[in-house]
């Protein structure tokens, strides 16, 4: 068996007394293009935010590697989250900087980097998100999908262990959406990264995706975990398949 | 073309139906009929079973109908009569349908109960209660994450405070001047009419002078940067948070605290006293404007006299006081900001509060240093 990078124990996730889902319990694993999928507002943007502890599970525990991140200290828990990357459903760019100081920032910090040196990072970070020679605009000064390329360019900054993506593909045409596609799978290959996604994109979730779990609104918890093709034909649930056959054929 | 206004038939057949007809042309702006009459009709002597539709007389139709339909249903499902949709218009049956497709999400309204007095007070001092304990942590992170700038380890852009620097500096400059002298005025006017009917016009150089150093100067450049910078950092890390720039930052494995509220803190602490002498010495030169002008006392005169007047140490402590208030205004505008909920309308609220939190914690800071002052007897 490969070896686990996140696991999940229990995860039961809520904002005040509004339970959002109950019991989840499922391992990413190393080098794993997880996909995370469900209807709108069913919690998946929320269950992102309590894997990279920018929210406290109601109950349960997420684990990196052998290690509890729920119970890690803080000093702990920051030198594990610097071996992440995070891309936001909004792109979340810093807007006082430009996209080159946005991508130069964490390397700034953590790395002892000359000035230029960051710089030239930051180039080829963002060439290879397709953004050469925007190293100087402010992020009010691109569009919404280049927003969120130069997002994913600050994600890779350090060549993070894990990436997170929050919806990566909308607001994209479908030329661009499938080079990032194709861009996630290089990742993984290249860095040898772990690589969980929050999207929609039915193309996408068959193209990239290794394994993937189904969270259903309703029941509140998931219903469904498996690699995406394999639940598509041989899934249990109607709801499932509904959902990743786009509605049609859902017979019982 | 004649047009007929909407109108609405009810007839009870023999058989226990309840005949509900539409006709005529049905339009939003001219209102929705009320479902009460269908009501009436259903608790009256004759208790029909079902209601049926007819629509054959309908011209036109909008959304008025399909409201009017979505009353008559509940208060038929109330009274545990049935429906049947057969006699409407195939559009008005797929709206109908499509608007129960979803069934309504029966917690996500939940919130919005109806609550009691006594309930809501409960809820509004445990609400109290765990914002003061948050506003304190804030304030404890803020001075832990101080201390490490302090000792060089804290993580930040040089560049950012130095363009802090200059907003929160140098571009309050002429605002706090305009004030500062303004205020000089006033106060030397206010004490001439005063000490004029003694003829001690002179002392005037003594009161502006002394209340400039003390605390005057002080407190404008305060209630000026409250109104500026306050309301500024707080719709900036407001806005920040709104495009979880915030997060991204904790993300990324920087303190959003070190990164932004000590560059922050820093700036105005820097700041604040320099404005402070700054609104000291325009504020005398308002007085001195007041003394040369009305009240013919020489510039020298009324310059030795400030000179005698004023004490090291009031200008000092003045300076001191200063200092504390852009620490009071900085966290006040940084709490504010990084509480922001995450809509344009909570940043603007954040802005609000941060004056308001700001203005109150620098007069309660004043009362203070009014009682320890004395008592120090400085
Ligand atoms: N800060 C919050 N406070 C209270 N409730 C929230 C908050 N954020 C989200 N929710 C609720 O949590 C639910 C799930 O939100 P979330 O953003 O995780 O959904 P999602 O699955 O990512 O949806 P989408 O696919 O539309 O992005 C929503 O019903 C929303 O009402
Ligand atoms: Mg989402």
């Amino acid at each position: 068996m490969a070896d686990a990078h996140i696991t999940v124990r229990n995860l039961t996730m809520a904002y005040g007394s509004f339970v959002l889902q109950r019991d989840l319990n499922f391992a990413v694993n190393r080098g794993d293009i997880f996909v995370v999928m469900g209807g709108s507002g069913c919690g998946k943007s929320t269950l992102l935010r309590h894997l990279i502890g920018l929210n406290e599970p109601a109950q349960g525990e997420v684990f990196y590697g052998e290690e509890s991140f729920t119970h890690a200290d803080p000093a702990r828990r920051e030198l594990l989250v610097r071996r992440i990357g995070v891309l936001y459903q909004s792109g979340a760019l810093w807007s006082s900087m430009t996209l080159a100081e946005n991508v130069g920032v964490p390397l700034e910090e953590f790395t002892d980097l000359s000035a230029a040196e960051v710089r030239e990072v930051a180039s080829l970070k963002l060439s290879l998100v397709g953004l050469k020679g925007f190293e100087d605009f402010y992020p009010s000064q691109i569009s919404g999908g280049m927003q969120k390329r130069a997002g994913l360019a600050r994600a890779m900054a350090l060549d993070p262990d894990i990436l997170f993506f929050d919806e990566p593909s909308a607001g994209l045409d479908p030329i661009s959406s499938r080079r990032l596609d194709e861009l996630i799978v290089e990742l993984r290959d290249s860095l040898g990264a772990t690589i969980v996604i929050v999207t929609h994109e039915l193309a996408s979730i068959f193209a990239v995706g290794t394994n993937s779990i189904f969270l259903d609104a309703e029941s509140r918890t998931m219903i469904a975990m498996g690699p995406p093709t394999e639940l598509r034909d041989h899934a249990d649930n109607p709801t499932v398949r509904r959902f990743l056959l786009r509605g049609e054929n859902g017979h019982e | 073309m004649t047009t007929t206004a909407a109108t609405l038939g009810f007839e009870q057949t023999g058989d226990g139906t309840l005949l509900v007809r539409l006709s005529g042309r049905w339009h939003l702006p001219d209102g929705v009929p009320s479902a009460e009459p269908v009501e009436r009709e259903l608790t009256g002597q004759h208790r029909p079973r079902a209601v049926w539709f007819e629509a054959a007389g309908l011209e036109a139709w909008d959304t008025s109908v399909v409201l009017y339909l979505g009353r008559v249903e509940e208060v038929c499902r109330r009274h545990g009569v049935a429906v049947n949709r057969g006699g409407l218009p195939a559009g008005v049956q797929r709206l109908l349908a499509l608007a129960e497709a979803v069934p309504e999400a029966t917690d996500a309204r939940g919130e919005q109960m109806d609550t009691g007095v006594l309930e809501r007070i409960g809820v509004t001092t445990l609400e109290a209660q765990e914002s003061v304990l948050k506003a304190l942590e804030f304030v404890g992170d803020v001075f832990i994450s101080l201390g490490r700038f302090v000792v060089g380890r804290a993580r930040y852009r040089r560049a950012d405070l130095w363009l802090l620097i200059q907003q929160t500096g140098i571009e309050a400059l002429p605002v706090v001047a305009l004030v500062a002298f303004l205020l000089g005025l006033i106060l030397a006017f206010v004490g001439a009419v005063q000490l004029q009917s003694f003829g001690a016009a002179i002392y005037v150089a003594d009161l502006v002078g002394v209340a400039m150093a003390r605390d005057t100067g002080a407190l404008i450049a305060a209630i000026v940067m409250a109104g500026r910078s306050g309301a500024a950092f707080a719709a900036q890390l407001g806005s920040m948070r709104v495009n979880q720039e915030i997060d991204a930052l904790a993300t990324t494995g920087i303190s959003p605290i070190e990164f932004l509220v000590v560059p922050r803190v820093i700036a105005l602490v820097l700041m604040m006293p320099l404005l402070t002498l700054y609104a000291d010495v325009v504020g005398i030169l308002g007085g001195l404007f007041v003394g040369t002008t009305m009240l013919d006392l020489s510039f020298t005169l009324y310059f030795q006299q400030t000179a005698a007047a004023v004490s090291l140490a009031s200008v000092v402590g003045g300076v001191f006081k200063g200092g504390v208030y852009g620490v009071l205004i900085a966290v006040a505008g940084c709490l504010r900001g990084m509480q922001s909920g995450r809509s344009a309308s909570a940043v603007g609220d954040a802005a609000t509060s941060a004056v308001v939190t700001g203005i109150v914690a620098i007069i309660a800071a004043a009362g203070a240093f009014s009682v320890i002052f004395y008592v120090l007897g400085i």
